[in-house]
């Protein structure tokens, strides 16, 4: 009796190793992949970094983040960051809630419009931003012969234009996480205050919007972070008075081939937004972003 | 015996084949070059009047590929030991920064003349092939109609000439404009006193919307009437014109940059590419450039070759006639200065 339950135990012991090593060879692919394609490149990246131009080793590239070049760019990078982020929510929201109420075929009709722009090159759209916002363009024009401005207003070639394109192309990554998180969150939830006497916007801002916040916790990440390594549409929108430290790694390789202080940036970044991560990890928990919540 | 014969006549035979096979691979090898380019119409301009013809001359075959990115490319090809091309057309300020970094052989000047050739363009490295310049243009429709602004000092005028303003993104090229910003003529613009450039430039920011950063850019924005002048390459300012959008631009003034050729260090037929560049920049093939290309020759030798007319001279940026009224880039003085320029420029445009 006794020798039987032990060789059950060894049996099952053995069936759970073997599935823990048909797991980890089922893995293995993926590990090497994200070692080869991202540990290693890393590991160099942060190498050369501590390299100067002459190959001496050295904190040089470190030590010129502290320039007001450099420091300048970063602050235009978070200025961009942050304004975009705020805009996509602004506008986003309202329409994650939106696709999140409407009857099932209606809502996929319109997430297909709002994944539209993700299937357009981003040189095309930026281009497109550019005809828009001109001073003889479209939008101006038609303030202008409604008789609503009397000179064209300034929204490409500086901030605001850089900022309009930016949201633009950042919008359905806040959206699709916010809408996902939305779906799942039961209408009876919000019926139940309701009949407890809570009107739509009470029941809106303590039922409803708590529970959407690990979905737009999510999505302004996203967008937080992508924000601080763009280059195409603040280089084109921007008309070369919005520097971002994404055209500073571009200039240091493309001018002066200095792998050290491009290296540098790209650490200095990468660590940037790192530390983003920790400080929402810290006030919301990441954990819940990925769905261990509730 | 016979059999024996025979097998020895046809190891003769296949030792034959091998030796002849070697010679015409090795012959192929040397008779042929790859030059690179910007690629586009511009490189089939210079194709038609340069590389091709003297592919002809020296009889051999002249292989062409186009830059994707300028310097990066070589850079790329000579610190991976696998360099493809033998002769590489850059714009003069890569040349002088890849002379820096070491990326080119030397050029030897017995095989190359470079008399005929501004001695600002001809370096241990690199030897200019190609003029373009910066020139000042303003648009015809608007308030200003036809009296835009003629000169840099003009454009620095806002009362006299109001309006939005756009400048190149490349300091080199901007800051020799600004030195003529308070009338100083072209032949006294070098050596440049930085500090007061910069403060030109200073004092046109508030009016100057955007600094363009490639060619497109720039004929969009002034074609679609965003600024109202701005400075732009002859090129593609010509290129306005003739599409006929209402553009007007006047080459006095303009900084003449150039193109240049170099050998990538460790390029397979160095020897050859030499001659080729001899050819390249002789002034019978630099006079057929004209006729395909808004570039203008570098060896200004070419415009005593009887190929070009006086009229047709009028029209080429690097004529005698034009040259005087402009001023040449002078990158062996911009040379030691340029990455604090750079900085300086960086500096300048984000505050």
């Amino acid at each position: 009796m006794i020798f039987s339950g032990d060789i059950n135990a060894a049996s099952l012991a053995r069936d759970g190793r073997r599935e823990f090593y048909g797991m980890a060879a089922l893995c293995l692919p993926s590990f090497i992949l994200v070692f080869i394609l991202l540990i290693l490149p890393i590991g160099w990246l942060f190498w050369m970094s501590l390299f100067n131009a002459d190959g001496a080793f050295s904190a040089e590239n470190y030590v010129r983040l502290f320039d007001s070049t450099y420091t300048s760019t970063l602050v235009t990078t978070f200025q961009v960051g942050f304004l975009v982020t705020v805009i996509s929510v602004v506008l986003g929201y309202p329409l994650a809630y939106m696709l999140s109420q409407l009857p099932p075929r209606l809502a996929g009709l319109c997430t297909i419009f709002v994944v539209l722009p993700f299937w357009t090159s981003t040189l095309v759209r930026t281009y497109a931003w550019m005809l828009l916002l001109q001073r003889k363009g479209i939008i101006n024009s038609a303030l202008i012969s409604l008789g609503l401005i009397a000179d064209p207003i300034r929204m490409v070639n500086n901030m605001t234009g850089t900022v309009i394109g930016m949201v633009h192309i950042m919008l359905p990554f806040l959206v699709l996480p916010l809408y996902g998180v939305m779906k799942s969150i039961s209408p009876d939830y919000v019926r139940a205050a309701a009949n407890l006497g809570a009107g739509p916007t009470r029941a809106f801002w303590t039922i409803f919007l708590p529970q959407s916040l690990p979905g737009l916790t999510a999505g302004m990440l996203l967008v937080f972070v992508l924000c601080l390594g763009f280059y195409v549409t603040p280089a084109l929108l921007g008309g070369g008075r919005v520097i971002m430290w994404s055209m500073m790694i571009d200039s240091s390789i493309r001018l002066y081939a200095n792998w050290g202080a491009a290296s540098a940036l790209g650490v200095a970044l990468l660590v940037m937004t790192f530390c983003v991560l920790w400080l929402v990890n810290r006030l919301f928990g990441l954990k819940r972003l990925y769905g261990e919540s509730r | 015996m016979i059999s024996g014969k025979r097998h020895g006549q046809l190891v003769s035979l296949l030792a034959l084949g091998l030796v002849t096979g070697f010679a015409s691979t090795a012959a192929m090898a040397e008779d042929s070059i790859t030059v690179t380019s910007y690629g586009g119409t511009y490189q089939e301009a210079e194709s038609k009047a340069m590389f091709q013809p003297a592919a002809k001359e020296l009889g051999i075959t002249i292989k062409e590929d186009n830059l994707a990115d300028g310097l990066p490319d070589v850079r790329l090809q000579v610190q991976g030991h696998a360099v493809k091309w033998d002769v590489v057309e850059l714009s003069a300020e890569e040349c002088v920064r890849g002379t820096q970094e070491g990326l080119f052989e030397k050029l030897d000047y017995s095989v190359i003349d470079p008399s005929g050739i501004d001695k600002k363009l001809v370096a241990d490295n690199w030897i200019g092939v190609t003029f373009y310049a910066v020139v000042l243009a303003y648009n015809k429709s608007g308030k200003l109609g036809e009296n835009g602004p003629k000169t840099w000092a003009d454009f620095w005028d806002v009362t006299k000439f109001p309006g939005a303003r756009t400048l190149g993104n490349y300091a080199t090229e901007s800051l020799t404009l600004a030195a003529m910003a308070d009338g100083t003529p072209p032949d006294k613009v070098y050596p440049i006193d930085l500090d007061k450039a910069f403060k030109k430039l200073e004092e046109i920011k508030p009016h100057v919307t955007s600094w363009w950063s490639s060619g497109g850019q720039v004929m969009n924005l002034l074609k679609d009437d965003e600024v109202d002048m701005g400075s732009i390459w002859n090129g593609r300012a010509n290129t306005l014109v003739k599409s006929g959008a209402p553009i007007s631009y006047t080459v006095s003034g303009g900084v003449l940059n150039a193109d240049c050729l170099v050998i990538p260090k460790g390029a397979k037929n160095v020897t050859l590419a030499q001659k080729a560049i001899a050819k390249f920049i002789s002034p019978e093939l630099q006079a057929n450039l004209p006729k395909y290309s808004a570039n203008g020759p570098a060896n200004l030798k070419a415009f005593d070759t009887g190929k070009l007319t006086a009229e047709e001279a009028a029209d080429v940026i690097s004529s005698p006639q034009n040259i005087k009224k402009q001023v040449i880039l002078d990158f062996n003085w911009w040379a030691p200065l340029l990455p604090d320029v750079q900085k300086r420029w960086q500096a300048f445009l984000q505050e």
